[in-house]
């Protein structure tokens, strides 16, 4: 396997193209004339300019975001507090186990159904951003746990103990030590939720209220009606360039950083 | 109850009561759905208790589409293991100091939205597509493309679920000592033993952990199959939503989400303590 190394490496940029080939035709396709998305017959701006013309596009993208925001914040911060509380083995922990791995593996449509039925015959929770923000929480935050727990379980113990036996107190050990080292993957953790709650489509189908719709909710119900707008594929367009160049931002500030402390940074 | 147990479980309350709330509590009620009688004024679930849902669910009608969702589910996996193996392990092994950005490149696609990537599958494979056109050139061309059949729906489904798949098998990958292969090989060992009774065993965590992310909620996915497969391309997840989103009959897609549930469980029994870590 590791003889010649060309053949794998050819290998992986075939998977590449087949990650990215819809991708880049969905940004060759947003500057299309026409509202086809097979054929291309001339190059507009048009489709960027109605996208910020549809106050119910920006509407729903506005919801969107707040939402996945607020998502991501409380995953994160609980998911985090249980990826520490796993960190040590005791009794039950493979019960809890059990129990975070569930939102990972139980398909959305049950987890769909089933808090819809419980949102409205039992807890009595009015459908809506609410409603969409409990769900959302609940099934990323295993997600979270996962990536945060890969790095806690990583972690050197030695490098707290030995601030400890500096004198530090166990909450500056923790700032300055602990949450250092495991900030990378908190971080991941965070992008991680955030995608999630971004992008479903089937959960939020079933919760979304009267005037409360998410934006994929928004465009699978125009989806499966007259196809894909052009609209939604500029904005698509426009949020894979937003993430490409901040994550090479993000990763040209971590070299800067490395080189600048002499040693490699880690992201993930 | 020791200091340590104490912690853990103070640490892990927030979790676990918002998983109680929002997710186990409604599973639960979807096993009490699958037990109601169907009340045929709203179509949803009332009492008295029967398993006339499940009787249902179990209907020699409803074999083909159980059929068609596990074909669909098992293909996906094999197809994302085939992909995404060399993916990881290229990562693992040749990305030296690229291999956060390797990664996030694997994730960036991810960011579009869904269904817009699904759209542009359908405009790249349809009649009139780059594809078929490319295709068309060396006289391999198809009247009408390659929508609504079978390969179709598994590409999208593969596309769909490809990240997790590559996530977990990378974890495991970065944790395999490479020189275990030097060693298999100076050993005498081919390439196909070497990766059968070497690398495969090594990376085994990783293999059912990405499985199990892929396998189960592949299965329960209707929007993929619904956009590139058509209507003649109901799936186990798209006959349940049919049951609650028209109202139509609650107790029996409970009954069906029910079944899903069990397969779940299955699974999760079934890997036992085995890739534990990496999920």
């Amino acid at each position: 396997m590791n003889r010649r190394p060309w053949i794998l490496g050819f290998v992986v940029f075939l998977v590449f193209v087949f990650l990215y080939a819809p991708i880049a035709w969905l940004a060759i396709a947003s500057f299309n004339s026409s509202r086809s998305l097979s054929r291309i017959s001339g190059v507009s701006t048009q489709w960027y300019v109605e996208l910020f013309d549809d106050s119910r596009v920006l509407e729903s993208l506005q919801l969107t975001l707040q939402l996945a925001l607020a998502s991501a914040v409380i995953s994160t911060v609980i998911g985090t507090l249980a990826a520490f509380g796993l960190r040590r083995a005791f009794p039950g922990r493979g019960l809890w186990t059990v129990l975070l791995s569930l939102p990972l593996v139980v398909p959305e449509v049950v987890m769909g159904v089933a808090m819809l039925g419980f949102f409205v015959k039992i807890a009595g929770i009015p459908l809506g951003f609410g409603a969409l923000l409990f769900a959302h929480v609940a099934f990323s935050l295993s997600f979270v746990v996962v990536v945060v727990r890969s790095r806690v379980s990583g972690m050197d113990v030695r490098l707290e103990e030995a601030a400890a036996d500096l004198g530090a107190s166990p909450f500056v050990a923790f700032r300055t030590v602990t949450l250092p080292l495991v900030a990378p993957a908190v971080v991941a953790g965070a992008a991680f939720a955030f995608l999630l709650s971004f992008d479903d489509v089937v959960i939020s189908s079933y919760l979304t209220g009267v005037g409360s719709t998410t934006l994929p909710v928004f465009v699978y119900a125009q989806a499966s009606k007259r196809g894909i707008s052009p609209e939604i594929v500029a904005l698509s367009t426009l949020m894979v360039t937003t993430t490409a160049v901040l994550l090479v931002i993000g990763v040209m500030v971590a070299s800067w950083r490395a080189r600048k402390a002499g040693s490699s940074a880690q992201l993930v | 109850m020791s200091r340590r147990w104490l912690k853990a479980n103070a640490l892990l309350t927030p979790t676990g009561l918002w998983l109680g709330i929002f997710l186990i509590a409604p599973l639960a009620l979807v096993v009490q759905f699958s037990f109601a009688t169907r009340d045929t004024g709203v179509a949803r679930a009332v009492l008295p208790w029967t398993t006339q849902a499940y009787l249902t669910a179990l209907d020699p009608a409803f074999l083909p589409i159980f059929g068609r969702t596990l074909v669909y589910a098992v293909a996906t996996t094999v197809a994302c293991l085939l992909l995404g193996f060399p993916l990881a392990w290229f990562i693992a092994r040749h990305g030296g100091k690229y291999r956060t950005v390797l990664l996030a490149a694997v994730l960036i696609p991810f960011w579009s939205s869904y269904l817009a990537r699904i759209y542009a599958w359908k405009a790249l494979l349809d009649g009139e597509g780059l594809v078929n056109t490319m295709l068309g050139w060396v006289g391999l061309g198809r009247d009408g493309g390659f929508l609504l059949t079978h390969g179709v729906v598994i590409l999208g489904l593969t596309y769909g679920f490809l990240p997790f798949m590559v996530l977990p098998l990378y974890v495991a990958c970065e944790r395999f000592d490479f020189r275990l292969v030097e060693a298999s090989y100076d050993l005498g060992h081919g390439r196909a033993s070497t990766f059968f009774r070497v690398v495969l065993p090594g990376v085994m965590t990783g293999v059912l952990a990405g499985s199990l992310l892929v396998l189960v909620p592949s299965a329960g996915d209707f929007v993929t199959p619904k956009l590139l497969g058509g209507v003649d391309q109901s799936t186990f997840g798209s006959v349940i939503d049919d049951q609650f989103r028209g109202g139509n009959n609650w107790p029996l897609g409970s009954a069906m989400a029910v079944l899903l549930l069990v397969l779940v469980v299955l699974v999760l029994v079934l890997r036992g303590r085995r890739g534990e870590d990496v999920l």
